[in-house]
């Protein structure tokens, strides 16, 4: 389904395609109150926001939002997303880290650590420690990341320079599809043949040769099945340049979907390792746990102001 | 760590690799820094707080371009940030 949104200025109800589902979460069998060490990881990315509480080393909560106009107010209000759901505060909590293209404006983070080392991290708790190599399919970049069995990088590719193979992308294309986000990746396989991809190289582009399939004919189905298609051809050129080995994981917002994902993994010719945990929490996560780390060296931090 | 910096674009990929595991321990005083005519180079202290060096953000995504007086398309030479540094950490893609 896709979300309504109402204008403000003339109080029309249009439906956005491409926004995605926010969550929140927190695991109701445990008590925050019993755990000796509590961390915060808060992923501050250019599309959503993340705020993860870790108790004792385990996930314990987390909030997953449409980043917001700036980033000490998107940090701040991923927290309050979780804070309204467990009751816990900033004062309860012995260290938060930074992570994401906003990491450094999180204005209650006592360190920043980069979303590279936090994915890595992430999903070596997600995928347990066999993953090796990492695909993140971000909002407005993706990464590909090799790390050793600890979950520390080995070897990293990033390419922000445009949106193809990123969410970015995939919203676009939704939105032009007039197809809601999350059904994009079931309805591109309901083909009768499977296309060719679209370019693989400019979101721009892409479009414009969507627009031209339909034009020439082509259903929707078959548009997003070419679209899906450029997306993974794209990344997986990525995951070549820094090899690709087993424990295949894919964290961020594309890993929910399946018209990509299946895709991926006949291209590379393995599957990736399946997690019931939101895939879009992985920097966030990894964040919270290197804050978890960090307080068994150093010591709990004094509690920091949350943003007005 | 092989830290890859650079992009993929309709052109081609350019990345400019550095081998951190070498780079830590640099026996050319890091040289790289001040070689490059374009000072592309940066020292900063990584996700594992090791000091290694970096490609400048500014540049990450024009390498092509940067990159470009050091690769003439005829007699070429070394490129000076790769020949100054001895620990062999730092590698071209193109």
């Amino acid at each position: 389904m896709s979300v309504q949104v109402t204008n403000p200025s003339d109080g029309e109800v249009k439906p956005e395609f491409w926004r995605w589902q926010e969550n929140c979460w927190c695991d109701e069998t445990r008590d925050w109150r019993d755990a000796k060490v509590i961390t915060v990881g808060i992923d501050v990315g250019s599309v959503s926001s993340q705020c993860v509480i870790v108790a004792d080393g385990e996930l314990y909560a987390y909030n997953s939002m449409r980043t917001g106009n700036n980033s000490p107010d998107s940090a701040s209000n991923a927290f309050k997303g979780v804070e309204l759901k467990t009751g816990l505060t900033l004062n309860d909590v012995h260290m938060v880290v930074g992570t994401g293209y906003g990491r450094v404006n999180v204005p209650f983070s006592h360190k920043a650590i980069t979303e590279i080392a936090c994915h890595a991290r992430g999903a070596n708790y997600m995928g347990g420690n066999a993953v090796r190599t990492i695909l993140d399919m971000g909002g407005q970049d993706c990464k590909a990341i090799h790390c050793d069995e600890k979950g520390k990088v080995t070897n990293f590719l990033m390419n922000d320079k445009c949106a193809a193979g990123t969410g970015r992308g995939m919203e676009v294309i939704s939105d032009l599809m007039q197809i809601p986000i999350a059904e994009i990746g079931a309805r591109s396989f309901d083909v009768e043949e499977e296309p060719d991809a679209v370019s693989s190289i400019c979101v721009v582009f892409a479009k414009s040769e969507a627009l031209g399939l339909l034009k020439a004919g082509w259903s929707k189905n078959k548009v997003v099945a070419a679209y899906c298609q450029a997306m993974a051809e794209r990344v997986v050129s990525l995951l070549e340049r820094i090899g690709v080995e087993e424990g295949f994981f894919i964290t961020g917002g594309i890993a929910k979907n399946p018209g990509v994902v299946k895709r991926i993994e006949k291209l590379l010719g393995i599957q990736a390792v399946s997690t019931k945990i939101d895939s879009q929490i992985a920097g966030a996560l990894g964040a919270a746990l290197f804050a978890q780390t960090l307080v068994q060296k150093q010591g709990p931090c004094k509690p920091m102001a949350l943003a007005a | 760590m092989i830290a890859n910096y650079g992009y993929k674009d309709g052109s081609g990929e350019y990345y400019i690799s550095i081998d951190t595991d070498k780079c830590i321990s640099c026996t050319a005083g890091r040289a790289c820094l001040t070689t490059c005519p374009k000072g592309m180079f940066e020292s900063m202290v990584d996700d594992y707080d090791d000091e290694v060096v970096c490609v400048k953000t500014a540049f990450r995504r024009t390498l092509a371009y940067d990159c470009a007086d050091c690769k003439p398309s005829t007699g070429r030479v070394d490129l000076p940030c790769v020949a100054a540094c001895t620990p062999q950490a730092i590698k071209h893609s193109w």
